[in-house]
C-alpha cells in the first residue's frame, strides 16, 4: 500500500513540474503559442521580459522556502516550524520596512541585506526561545513562534501607520509574482544557490535533526551546523520576502508530505522537496491567474487557504499517530 | 501538557524582577486582604477617571466633558470584556500565556470590516447605521466562534493546544485574505478602513455604549453567578470532574461567554491583541489570591486603570493621544514574551 505512492511519486513530480511549467509560460494576458514564438518578435520580447522572470521566480522562491521549512523542522525537531510559523518571515518585513523609512531610495541590494540581517536575528530570537522553553508539546513551539510573528507584525503594521506606509506593506505581505519582469527576480538566484548548498550539507542537517545529544556524539559540531542553517533560511528568506512578500505554509506543508511519502533521509529527499514545492506554488499561481481573470489572486492568498487546511489535517493527523 | 501551576500570593514573582528579600513595603502589600487590594485599585481607578474626565479643559465644558464621557465608556466596555474575558480564558483552557485574540478573532474582525468596505465602499462604513451593524457584527463573530468550538469539541480534538492551533491558523487564513482585499481598494477607501481597523478608543458612536454596558451587566452577571465553579475549573480537568463539574459542558458554556466578550470588544473598538494578556498577568499578581470573585473584578479595575491614566498621559503629557492602543499592545507583547522566557515552561 506504502508501496506504491513511494514507487510513482517521483515520476508523478516531475510530470507535473515539466507541465505545470508549460503552463505558466504560455497563460497569461498577452496570448503566447508556440507558433508565435517562432515568428513575431512581439510575443518573443514578452516572452523573455515577463513570463520567462515570472516562472523562474516562482520555480526558486517555491525551491527556497520548501527547503528552508526543511532545515528549520530539522533545528528544531519540530514538523510545524517554517519560516512564517517562526516569525523569520516577519522580521525580514520589518528589516524591509526599517529600510524604507531610513533611506526610501535605498538600492534594492541594500534592501536585501537588511532583510536578510533582520531574517537572521529574528531566527535566532526563536531559537533561543525554543532553548529557554523547554516545551513538553510539540503543539507549542509553533504557537510561540506565530505569537514572536505576530509582535514583530504588530510593530511594523504600527512603523507602516506612522509612515504612511500601511498599503506599500500589505503588498508585499501578500506575496505576488503579478509584478515580476526582467530585473526584478534577479536576486532570487541566491536563493536558488542556497537550495543547492542545503543538498550538499543535507546530511549535517539529518544528524541534527536527532538532537543536540546524538549529534554530538557521533561527532557532529551542532552549534555549527545549527548556526550553518539559520544563516541559509534567513538569506533564502530575506530575499524571497523582499522580491515576492510571504509565502505562507508551503514550507511546512510540503516538507510533511514528502517526508510521509519517502521517509526521512534528506539528501536523498530534498530535490523531491524542492520540486514538489515548486509543483505546489505553480499551481497555485496558475490557479489565482486564470480564476478570475483579467485580474490575479496572488498565489500566497490560495496558499494562504490551501495551507491552513492542511495544517489542520497534518495536526489532526499527528494526533492519531504517535504522539510527539 | 503542563500547565503553568498559579503561584500562591506567597510567591514573590511579579511582573517586575523583584529582588530576593522583598522590601518592607512588599511584606506589607502581601499582608493587604483582596479586598483591600481591590479597594486601593478601585480608588486609583477613581482619582485617574477624575483627572482624565475634568482636567486640561480648554474651551467649552459642554462639548470636552461629553466626548470624554463617551471615551471612558468605551473603556470601561474595553476593559470589562478583555480584562475579564482573558482570566476566564486562562481558567478554563489551564494555561496563562494564550488568550482569545489569538483564536482568530481579531482576524475575522478585520475580514469583516474589509469584505464590508470592498463591496460597499468607504463610505458605507461611516454612514452605517451603528447599533445594527455592531450587533450584526457582534452576532457573526460569535456564530462563528461557536461553530468552531462544537466542531472542535466533537471529539475529534483531544488537546486544547490543538483547538488554539487550529485557532492561531485560521485567524492567518483570514488575514491573507484581507490583505488581498485590501491590495485592491483605492487608497481613499483603504484609508478609511485602516482608521476602522485599528484600535480606536475616541471614535466610538455614543449610541452603542448602552447596548454595551447591557451585554456587559449580562455577561458579568453569568460569570459572577459561576465564579465558585470558576474556582473549581482552576484546578484542571480531572479534579473538576472529580469534584462533580460537568467539565465538557462548563468549558464550552465559558467559550461562548467568552467569544460574546471578545467580539463585542473588537467590534466597538478594534482589536488588541496582548491588552488583556497585560491586565490578566498583572491581576494575578495583585490580586494576591485565585479566587474569581476576587481576580475578575481585579482584572476589570487594572485594565481600566491602565487605559484611562495611559490615555490621560499621552494627552496631556506627550500630546500622543492616538497612540495608547499601540503601547498598549507593544508593553503587551514584551511583558508575554518576557513571562514566556521567565517560566520557561508552557
Amino acid at each position: 500500500m506504502r508501496n506504491l505512492p513511494t514507487r510513482y511519486f517521483p515520476a508523478a513530480v516531475v510530470l507535473a513540474a515539466v507541465g505545470l511549467t508549460a503552463a505558466s509560460l504560455l497563460v497569461g494576458g498577452y496570448s503566447i503559442t508556440f507558433e508565435k514564438l517562432l515568428h513575431d518578435p512581439a510575443a518573443q520580447h514578452m516572452f523573455f521580459v515577463s513570463r520567462i522572470p515570472r516562472t523562474l521566480a516562482l520555480i526558486f522562491a517555491a525551491a527556497a522556502m520548501s527547503v528552508c521549512g526543511v532545515i528549520m523542522q530539522l533545528i528544531t525537531q519540530n514538523k510545524f516550524v517554517e519560516p512564517t510559523t517562526a516569525g523569520t518571515a516577519q522580521w525580514a518585513g520589518l528589516g524591509m520596512l526599517a529600510i524604507l523609512i531610513v533611506d526610501p531610495g535605498a538600492a534594492p541590494m541594500a534592501k536585501m541585506a537588511v532583510a536578510i540581517a533582520f531574517a537572521f536575528a529574528g531566527t535566532w530570537v526563536f531559537i533561543a526561545f525554543l532553548n529557554r522553553v523547554r516545551v513538553k508539546n510539540s503543539l507549542v513551539v509553533p504557537l510561540v513562534g506565530i505569537m514572536l510573528g505576530a509582535v514583530v507584525g504588530s510593530f511594523s503594521t504600527f512603523l507602516a501607520g506612522t509612515f504612511d506606509l500601511l498599503q506599500t506593506m500589505s503588498a508585499w505581505r501578500s506575496g505576488g509574482f503579478s509584478g515580476i519582469v526582467e530585473g526584478f527576480y534577479e536576486p532570487l538566484w541566491l536563493a536558488a544557490v542556497v537550495c543547492v548548498a542545503a543538498y550538499f550539507v543535507a546530511d549535517r542537517f539529518t544528524v541534527a535533526g536527532l538532537g543536540r545529544d546524538v549529534a554530538t556524539n557521533v561527532g557532529l559540531h551542532y552549534g555549527r551546523v545549527v548556526f550553518l542553517g539559520v544563516t541559509m533560511v534567513a538569506l533564502a528568506t530575506g530575499v524571497t520576502t523582499v522580491v515576492v512578500g510571504f509565502i505562507p505554509f508551503l514550507g511546512l506543508i510540503v516538507p510533511n508530505l514528502v517526508s510521509m511519502i519517502l521517509g526521512d533521509d534528506l539528501r536523498r529527499n530534498l530535490p523531491w522537496v524542492a520540486a514538489l514545492g515548486v509543483v505546489f506554488l505553480l499551481a497555485c499561481d496558475l490557479i489565482g491567474r486564470t480564476i478570475i481573470a483579467p485580474m490575479e489572486l496572488p498565489a500566497s492568498v490560495i496558499l494562504g487557504v490551501v495551507g491552513a487546511v492542511a495544517f489542520i489535517s497534518l495536526v489532526l493527523r499527528q494526533r492519531k499517530h504517535v504522539n510527539a | 501538557m503542563s500547565t503553568l501551576s498559579p503561584s500562591p500570593a506567597a510567591s514573590t514573582t511579579t511582573a517586575r524582577p523583584a529582588p530576593s528579600t522583598a522590601p518592607p513595603a512588599a511584606r506589607a502589600r502581601r499582608r493587604l486582604t483582596p479586598g483591600a487590594r481591590i479597594a486601593i485599585i478601585a480608588a486609583l481607578v477613581a482619582v485617574a477617571s477624575a483627572c482624565f474626565l475634568l482636567m486640561f479643559i480648554r474651551g467649552s465644558f459642554e462639548f470636552a466633558f461629553e466626548r470624554r464621557l463617551t471615551m471612558w465608556g468605551t473603556m470601561i466596555v474595553v476593559a470589562f470584556t478583555q480584562g475579564v474575558g482573558t482570566v476566564v480564558f486562562h481558567t478554563v483552557t489551564h494555561n496563562r500565556i494564550l488568550t482569545p485574540s489569538i483564536m482568530g478573532f481579531d482576524s475575522i474582525y478585520t475580514l469583516m470590516q474589509t469584505v464590508l468596505v470592498s463591496v460597499f465602499g468607504g463610505l458605507f462604513l461611516v454612514n452605517a447605521d451603528g447599533v445594527p451593524m455592531l450587533l450584526g457584527q457582534t452576532a457573526a463573530m460569535v456564530l462563528f466562534a461557536t461553530v468552531l468550538y462544537r466542531w472542535l469539541f466533537s471529539g475529534k480534538f483531544g488537546s486544547l493546544y490543538i483547538l488554539l492551533l487550529v485557532g492561531v491558523v485560521f485567524g492567518m487564513a483570514f488575514d491573507s485574505i484581507s490583505i488581498f482585499l485590501q491590495r485592491l481598494l483605492n487608497p481613499t477607501d483603504y484609508d478609511m478602513l485602516s482608521v476602522e481597523l485599528m484600535g480606536r478608543m475616541s471614535s466610538v458612536d455614543a449610541t452603542y455604549l448602552p447596548w454595551a454596558f447591557a451585554v456587559c451587566a449580562a455577561v458579568g452577571w453569568v460569570l459572577w453567578s459561576r465564579r465558585f465553579r470558576l474556582d473549581v475549573l482552576l484546578l484542571g480537568r480531572d479534579a473538576a470532574q472529580g469534584l462533580g463539574i460537568n467539565h465538557k459542558r462548563e468549558l464550552t458554556a465559558m467559550l461562548i461567554v467568552i467569544a460574546v466578550m471578545v467580539a463585542f470588544s473588537t467590534a466597538l473598538a478594534g482589536p488588541m491583541t496582548f491588552f488583556g494578556f497585560i491586565v490578566a498577568t498583572l491581576a494575578y499578581q495583585l490580586t494576591g489570591t485565585h479566587e474569581h470573585r476576587y481576580v475578575m473584578p481585579m482584572a476589570f479595575l487594572l485594565g481600566l486603570f491602565t487605559l484611562v491614566a495611559g490615555q490621560f498621559v499621552l494627552q496631556h503629557v506627550f500630546y500622543a493621544s492616538g497612540f495608547l492602543t499601540v503601547i498598549i499592545e507593544f508593553v503587551g507583547g514584551a511583558l508575554f514574551l518576557l513571562i514566556l522566557l521567565r517560566k520557561g515552561k508552557m
